[in-house]
């Protein structure tokens, strides 16, 4: 019995049943209704619909959550359960050892076709996971089936001609919606915390100034951590791409709602925004096969030049320069689009102003139309650069890989995300600096990015203009 | 304070002695316009006065609004927008080739139904179209600009020690006076006005009023309002308008006394409209 629980593919099952659980008392609970009000709707004070949301409501919901918490922490009890059964010597190996000793338990009985593997203390192992596995399920779906029928009790013990089923269903429809923004809350908390303690971890091994500070990188060696050729070349690039993206994405925006006719604007605006769904790897393969290529034999013209000096300029195979030209491109529509709704969220009664005036229609755009919408525009550059700063797929294909600090911008770079790619690529094991260097600088960049982020809507929360 | 109580008494003394001929200031001929296939004015002929209120009353949509839009091409900034027929200001053709829409608008102010302040300071404001126009050279005569259009406005006193504050700070009232001291600061010769006063509470509307009794003085205005006590009150001369039609024109006197037309006797009764 406990042996069978402990193989069944249990969560389509529980999703059956609640699902079922949550028909049959709705329905249960608008019978109930109809008979209450004596076959007619008129007297209740909420319709009969509303009765049978309530008792499925109160029936599936607690049931759902201890299936939930059990999804959540169920596994990690029956293996602290087991690691405190297994024989002392098992036990002293440590926890990292401990717990891939419990890894290759659960692995093993997980196959469905897995047999004995002879040796005694691990079969033994196996089969106590396979039975606690089973208990715990046996607990958890008891502790359901408990919860839902009392929930369902009580809650058809609650209809009458006065209860006020839709203000409870109400109720409960906002608890389910702000438990769908706690989740997204508490997983952008644990990303964070995750990603600190690990920082937290490297920076025991490493000194937070050596990291902050340092000039020299080489991880994959383990000798040196100084981000800032890193950082350099994070910049470097984002610099570069808010080059091309800043002007030629404002300016378009400007265009399409300034001065492109209705008809042009339907077509080009959603061409521009299309630019942002193509796929970073395809923007990768430009930038890898056709931009840099171009960028180098641009460089290589360029030192042939009389009076400049052999190997003026680097002119690698990968380069920041083509890496932060195609990055530009693919966050124009970033810039353009978002400057596009803030410029024609600016009243037209201020352009009619500006032409009344006798204003040309640049001279509306750039003293009047312009200034109206800076705080938005502002706000969409600087979530341009912290999605230039974030961007991986580009610059690991062309950018380069060497950790230099160089102003000339064909020469190749490398970038925080590149780094944070080639150190956790492969097989890893996260107990050496080499690894954990990686987090502190996903750290990093995420308190980089988070600092543009909130100075964006900080620049538009103040100077938003109120346009009664 | 004082001195805009002195000025009211001027205007006020001025007014009985007005009974000099008048003088055409700009003339329209059959005016139609169609907004794509929809035809929204239909052959209006009209004679607007130098250094008098004109006023367009009329029902919601009856065009008087697309009308007044006609006189400095404001219909120009509207895609789909066509004009018809000729509107000749001092005689000259405003719809010529060789006149540029965009001068044609320094000649020609107009004051928007909802107050609408540039986002920068009330002196940037006041300064907006003497600068691009190269109205003013130097820095002091701008000053003397700015300042002589507030006083016309009758904002100066409100105002002249915060020229640097934003325009959109203002008050409702303060902010359409404003507007209007930003039309004057070109030195135009028409000012249209499009129901200036519909946003703003009784007694800013009562200030703007003074100020266009005022301003009567030196410009030829026209007032498009909703409000036939305003039109009677301000206006010389009125212009019914209805379903884009002009349905009768004539001194306001005349046409709130003793209208011609039925529908004219009916939309200024409240009948209709």
């Amino acid at each position: 019995m406990l042996e069978t629980f402990g193989h069944l593919p249990i969560a389509w099952l529980l999703f059956a049943v609640l699902a079922a659980a949550g028909f049959v008392s709705f329905y249960a609970g608008r019978t109930q209704a109809v008979a209450v009000g004596s076959g007619t709707t008129e007297r209740l004070n909420s319709q009969p619909n509303y009765h049978g949301y309530f008792v499925a409501m109160v029936t599936v919901g607690p049931a759902a959550i201890i299936l939930l918490l059990y999804g959540l922490f169920g596994e990690s009890l029956v293996r602290a359960q087991l690691a405190s059964e297994l024989p002392q010597r098992i036990r002293d190996l440590g926890a990292l050892e401990l717990g891939q000793y419990i890894d290759r338990i659960v692995e093993h009985v997980a196959r469905r076709d897995s047999v004995a593997t002879g040796n005694a203390l691990f079969d033994a192992a196996s089969d106590r996971y396979t039975n606690l596995l089973g208990f715990s399920r046996i607990i958890a779906l008891v502790l359901a089936i408990a919860a839902a029928g009392t929930g369902f009790y009580f809650a058809r013990r609650r209809l009458s001609l006065n209860f006020r089923a839709r203000a409870r269903v109400e109720d409960g429809i906002k608890f389910m919606l702000f438990l769908c923004a706690a989740i997204a809350i508490l997983t952008t908390i644990g990303i964070v915390g995750s990603l600190f303690f690990e920082a937290l971890r490297f920076f025991s091994r490493v000194p937070v100034h050596e990291f902050v500070f340092g000039t020299e990188w080489n991880a994959q060696t383990g000798a040196d951590f100084g981000a800032i050729p890193l950082f350099f070349g994070t910049f470097m690039i984002a610099f570069l791409a808010m080059l091309v993206a800043a002007p030629i994405g404002l300016l378009s925006a400007i265009y399409l709602s300034e001065y492109a006719s209705p008809r042009f604007r339907s077509i080009v605006k959603p061409v521009l925004e299309l630019l942002a769904g193509i796929p970073t790897v395809v923007y990768g393969f430009f930038a890898l096969q056709f931009v840099a290529p171009l960028v180098r034999s641009a460089a290589n013209g360029f030192n042939a030049l009389p009076f400049i000096p052999d190997g003026f300029l680097a002119a690698q195979p990968t380069s920041a320069l083509a890496a932060g030209l195609v990055m530009g491109i693919m966050i124009i529509p970033f810039v353009s689009s978002l400057s596009d709704d803030v410029i024609n969220a600016v009243p037209q009664t201020l352009r009619d102003g500006a032409y009344a005036m006798g204003a040309t229609r640049s001279e509306t755009v750039k003293q009047v139309v312009m200034p109206a919408a800076l705080p938005g525009v502002i706000a969409a550059l600087l979530l341009a650069v912290s999605r230039a700063i974030g961007e991986t797929m580009i610059v690991v294909m062309a950018a380069g890989q060497r950790a230099q600090i160089t102003p000339d911008p064909t020469a190749d770079l490398t970038t925080i995300t590149v780094q944070i790619v080639a150190l956790l690529t492969g097989d890893t094991e996260f107990d050496n600096a080499k690894t954990l260097s990686a987090f502190a600088l996903g750290f990093v960049l995420f308190i980089v990015t988070l600092i543009f982020n909130l100075i964006a809507l900080r620049v538009v929360q103040k100077y938003r203009e109120k346009y009664e | 304070m004082d001195g805009n109580v002195e000025d009211f008494t001027e205007t006020a003394r001025s007014k009985q002695a007005q009974n000099m001929p008048e003088m055409t200031k700009v003339e329209c001929r059959n005016i139609d316009v169609f907004y794509g296939e929809k035809q929204a004015i239909f052959d209006i002929s009209l004679d607007i006065p130098d250094r008098a209120v004109t006023a367009f009353i009329g029902p919601s949509g009856c065009g008087k609004s697309t009308f007044l839009r006609c006189i400095n091409r404001m219909n120009d900034t509207i895609e789909s927008a066509r004009v018809t027929g000729q509107i000749f200001m001092d005689g000259a053709d405003i719809n010529d080739h060789s006149i540029d829409p965009v001068l044609l608008r320094s000649r020609v102010g107009m004051v928007f139904q909802k107050p609408n302040p540039f986002p920068k300071s009330i002196y940037d404001n006041i300064a907006y179209g003497p600068r691009i126009h190269g109205l003013a050279s130097g820095k002091q005569e701008l000053d003397e600009v700015v300042e002589s259009a507030l006083r016309k406005a009758g904002l100066w006193e409100e105002v002249k020690d915060r020229l640097l504050a934003p325009g959109t700070g203002l008050s409702g009232g303060q902010q359409q006076r404003l507007c209007i001291a930003r039309a004057i600061a070109v030195s135009p010769e028409v000012i249209l006005m499009d129901e200036p006063c519909s946003a703003l509470d009784p007694i800013a509307t009562a200030r703007i009023e003074e100020l266009i009794d005022e301003l009567r003085e030196r410009y030829c205005i026209v007032i498009v309002t909703h409000s036939m006590q305003q039109a009677a009150r301000v206006s010389q001369k009125t212009a019914f308008f209805h379903l884009g039609k002009l349905v009768e024109y004539g001194d306001t006197e005349r046409i709130f006394t003793n209208p011609e037309d039925s529908r004219t006797q009916d939309y200024i009764t409240g009948r209709f409209g």
